[in-house]
């Protein structure tokens, strides 16, 4: 038990100076019958070596998208970190420090967190940031509860477009509430019809840019019919790499910006943890959820960061408070601010660029095998192909061959003819030309 | 204290500031190379981005040097003793670390096809399992991403529970001691918070319980070993009260490393509990997450519990993510935090069904040794034992013209990171301690040392020192009002700033 210091030496030194005769006294508030109940059915404790082994084991009965061409998206997506992000975050001052409760101690994470909001406010056109939530989806949910807070009206409106994983987060976290929510849905490339769904008691209308088929949207038209009816817009971002070459949502008149942020230095990690990021327009800070770094001074005078604004948080504000949240992502935020110090401004324009092209290489090669169709038009680095037969079995076809071949709809409206035969792909800058070639000779010869 | 030596930088040896990395900035430069990749028409339309972002550009050597000269501003467990009550910083082993990186584990894509991800699915299984064992309780959960999202999972089940029914309820007792998510996390389930006093035990005052009951009551949210520390001695009454008005019983589990192998909170009556993977099972707190919250549950409340689920079928695993019924919705995008779970398993299995039972030992050990090492100069808040905590009040610093904050401070001098203070809010100048089972023996002495020392410094009439410090720190007290009044919450360039300002 190589994490125990104590040894039974120090352990009956220290119950006699406690003065009790065995550690099962310190338990006696206890009910006795509770006390020390069996535990079947689990081993006990294990070396380093052999517990290693366990989790190589584990490890190999999967198939990582490092080693196999990978065009699966889907609001996460596989991109290459570089070695010096990994590194940093594993630094012991980082990877175990607290919460930055005691500022005079933490001012390393204090900075990071102020750098992280304004990398964030930059990429997404937005006057102000967060400190980072759990990810994009339950942060899509939280902006729907705090345009609630803010216009105190009851309905919202998400597009059919929304990833149907931000849609379900969304309507669980806020469906114990009197707010009324309307999906609509949407089919890859058609034009929905969302100003025409605004009311007078519309809160918000929440719209994913690009949308879960990969479709790119001017977004300006909407922003402006929710203003004139006194609506937010909402705008979620799956694929942050995508503000690196597209018009960013708060340059098209977004009111509050959501984004999963684990493409910038965070690795996918079956799911997570991710990191979500939140931004909105300056009047609104203190509807926000969530945590939020601001910068000060100490007694000296000296530039220093603390967290801020505690007053929306539940620690003071309890069942008042603007979110039940109580941690951030800091360690996922802080992953994203190396990554992103990384780029700078010429390395993120070029990686997305980079992305961008891959994916259209990749559209472009796929789309010509025949009897595919290619769905989307305008698209940054995910895009959706319409196949001759169901997707699903098709997808564990190019598995068997290596290949890590995209999405099928099935997965993502499970029950839905409709959208069954939907492939969606993604290509990141981790894919090359020999592997969109695989790609196109497995699917070839799945459709064959 | 003598005046520190004027440099001509500006730093102190070792100690400098660090300007941002928007200070930094050349345009142009870059900490990345990135391969040429396929030449191809751009698809993006109309929407092609127009201006520049505004970041700025730093080579890979000066990002090196800026994060780590940032993160010698913080304190870390792994650079020393930690005695924050409730928040549990204990050891991160670093084995948990590298397999969470294995190739295979790491890079998992969470819309793999299921045939392509049998270990990752086996892992979750097996943490289910382990979850479920140590707890005796039923079903797990494990998508919530952090402890209060899991008191959020465990409220919408009891609330799914009763629309199922067809029944209203409107109030969830908590007691006043309770951590803030637990109000709030009521609240944002539709619930009127009502708050039950502590008796002078500093436990759930009974008589004041007893009345509170109704059949308008959906549940009690209770934190068991409670927030001062204390085990909830009349806890299976309080379960079979709260059942008797057909009530819930939401736990807290935040403190489940106090009974770990030693008490199964299935036993207990519990009907719903979260548990913060990075508090019992040691994943990393990272200067504030990520965390990770599985919720086990009853048989009662189980047909609720949110999906994504891994079952078993003839030696495959598989993945449901949907099935309709009742159940609480999607709680986060994917299936939770993965990474946390290899890093959670890895612990428990290097500790093993006897060494978690140790675990617990060994935390309440350690807590009633610095309890018993200070009890006559800091007069703990509640009479006899503690389990893995030790609350005090200030009452031991009555008349010395010191307060807790300033204790505090000054430990922050002698090197240590605050105890937890102020809370909870039912203790006149609460200081909470927990020092965790990964703390030996002499680390203890001397921090029972320094303890005393402070406290006889303050009861001296040295009041200056506790006022003015820390001294010894990067930074010393904070304008917090300023941060609050004046909120700067991104840098600026200097004319925008100007004109913000304006």
């Amino acid at each position: 038990m190589r994490y125990l210091p104590q040894t039974p030496d120090s352990r009956a030194m220290m119950l006699k100076a406690i003065g009790v005769g065995s550690i099962d006294e310190l338990f006696d508030d206890v009910p006795a019958r509770v006390l020390n109940a069996p535990i079947e059915g689990l081993p006990d404790h294990m070396s380093e070596m052999a517990v290693e082994r366990h989790f190589r084991k584990l490890a190999a009965d999967n198939l990582s998208p490092s080693t196999a061409p990978c065009f699966i998206g889907g609001g996460a997506y596989h991109h290459h970190i570089p070695a010096t992000v990994d590194h940093l975050i594993q630094r012991s001052e980082f990877l175990t420090s607290y919460t930055p409760y005691q500022p005079e101690i933490a001012q390393g994470t204090l900075q990071y967190l102020f750098e992280f909001q304004t990398q964030v406010a930059l990429l997404t056109g937005m006057e102000v940031a967060n400190a980072s939530m759990y990810d994009g989806a339950t942060a899509c949910g939280e902006a729907v509860l705090m345009a609630h807070r803010v216009n105190k009206r009851r309905r919202t409106v998400l597009s059919g477009g929304l990833h149907p994983h931000y849609r379900d987060a969304t309507l669980n976290l806020t469906r114990f509430t009197d707010f009324e929510t309307v999906a609509l849905e949407a089919a890859p490339g058609a034009e929905e019809d969302l100003a025409g769904a605004i009311d007078d008691d519309t809160a918000a209308v929440v719209v994913q840019n690009p949308d879960v088929y990969g479709q790119l949207r001017d977004l300006g038209p909407l922003a402006e019919a929710c203003r004139a009816k006194g609506a937010l817009l909402i705008v979620a971002v799956a694929e942050v790499v995508s503000l690196g070459a597209v018009t960013p949502p708060g340059d098209m008149g977004a009111d509050i910006v959501v984004a999963e942020g684990q493409s910038l230095g965070v690795p996918l990690s079956f799911g997570g943890p991710h990191v979500g990021l939140f931004a909105c327009r300056r009047k609104f800070v203190r509807q926000m959820p969530g945590r939020l770094a601001g910068e000060t001074v100490d007694v000296d005078g000296r530039r220093s960061y603390v967290l801020t604004l505690n007053a929306r948080e539940q620690h003071i504000r309890r069942e008042k408070a603007t979110s039940n949240i109580c941690t951030n992502s800091g360690l996922c935020a802080l992953a994203f601010c190396i990554h992103a110090t990384l780029l700078g401004e010429s390395g993120m324009t070029a990686l997305a660029d980079l992305n961008h092209r891959t994916a259209a290489a990749a559209a472009e090669a796929l789309s010509a095998i025949d009897g595919v169709g290619l769905k989307t038009d305008v698209f940054f680095n995910e895009f959706t192909l319409e196949l001759p037969k169901p997707a699903g079995p098709v997808v564990e076809a190019l598995a068997e061959k290596g290949v890590l071949g995209g999405i099928p709809g099935s997965r993502l409206w499970p029950g839905d003819e409709s959208r069954a035969r939907l492939l969606i792909v993604a290509a990141t800058e981790t894919v090359t030309e020999e592997d969109i070639a695989s790609f196109r000779d497995a699917l070839k010869e799945a459709l064959a | 204290m003598t005046e520190a030596k004027q440099t001509i930088s500006g730093a102190r040896g070792l100690d400098r500031d660090e300007p941002l990395i928007f200070e930094q900035d050349a345009r142009g430069r870059s900490g990345v190379d990135l391969p040429e990749g396929p030449k191809a028409a751009s698809r993006l339309g109309g929407l092609k981005r127009k201006g520049p972002i505004g970041l700025p550009g730093l080579s890979e050597p000066q990002v090196v040097r800026h994060f780590v000269r940032l993160s010698r501003m913080n304190y870390a467990i792994d650079y020393g003793f930690y005695p924050l009550g409730s928040c549990t910083m204990k050891h991160n082993p670093r084995l948990n670390e590298k397999v969470a990186r294995l190739g295979g584990l790491g890079d998992l894509h969470p819309m793999q096809p299921v045939s392509t991800v049998q270990g990752g699915l086996r892992l979750m299984h097996e943490l289910a399992h382990w979850l479920t064992t140590l707890t005796g309780m039923p079903a797990v959960a494990l998508s919530p991403g952090a402890g209060a999202h899991g008191e959020l999972c465990g409220l919408m089940a009891i609330r799914a529970a009763f629309d199922a029914k067809g029944e209203s309820r409107s109030r969830v007792l908590v007691p006043e001691s309770a951590h803030g998510t637990n109000p709030a996390t009521a609240a944002m389930c539709g619930y009127a918070v009502d708050a039950i006093p502590a008796d002078e035990s500093g436990r759930v005052d009974m008589k004041a319980f007893e009345e509170k009951l109704g059949d308008d009551v959906a549940g009690v949210m209770l934190t068991n070993p409670n927030t001062c520390g204390l085990f909830e001695t009349d806890i299976v009454e309080i379960a079979e009260k709260i059942h008797a008005v057909g009530g819930y019983f939401y736990c807290d589990g935040a403190n489940f490393n106090a009974i770990v192998g030693k008490v199964r909170p299935g036993d207990l009556g519990i009907d719903a509990m979260h548990i913060n993977l990075h508090k019992t099972f040691s994943t990393p707190h990272g200067g504030g997450g990520p965390g990770s919250g599985p919720v086990v549950f009853s048989e009662a409340l189980a047909p609720y519990a949110p999906l994504p689920m891994v079952v078993e079928k003839d030696g495959a695993f598989e993945l449901v993510e949907h099935d309709g019924g009742q159940r609480v919705g999607r709680m986060k995008g994917f299936h939770g935090q993965f990474g946390m779970f290899v890093r959670a398993l890895a612990y428990m299995m290097s500790h093993g069904r006897d060494g978690l039972k140790q675990v617990a030992e060994d935390a309440v050990l350690n807590a009633n040794y610095v309890l018993a090492g200070l009890k006559d100069v800091l007069p703990p808040a509640y009479a006899g034992h503690c389990m893995h905590e030790a609350l005090f009040s200030d009452k031991g610093l009555n008349g010395s013209g010191v307060d807790t904050m300033g204790l505090a401070k000054a430990l922050i001098d002698e090197g240590y990171h605050p105890m937890t203070v102020y809370f909870p809010l039912v203790v006149h100048g609460a200081m909470l301690i927990e020092p965790t089972e990964t703390e030996n023996r002499g680390t203890l002495d001397e921090f029972i040392r320094v303890m005393r020392g402070l406290v006889e410094k303050a009861k001296a009439g040295e009041t200056e020192m506790f006022e003015q410090a820390p001294v010894l720190t990067p930074r010393r007290r904070l304008d917090e009002t300023r941060a609050a009044r004046n909120p700067v919450l991104r840098w600026q360039p200097e004319e925008a700033a100007a004109e913000a300002a304006d």
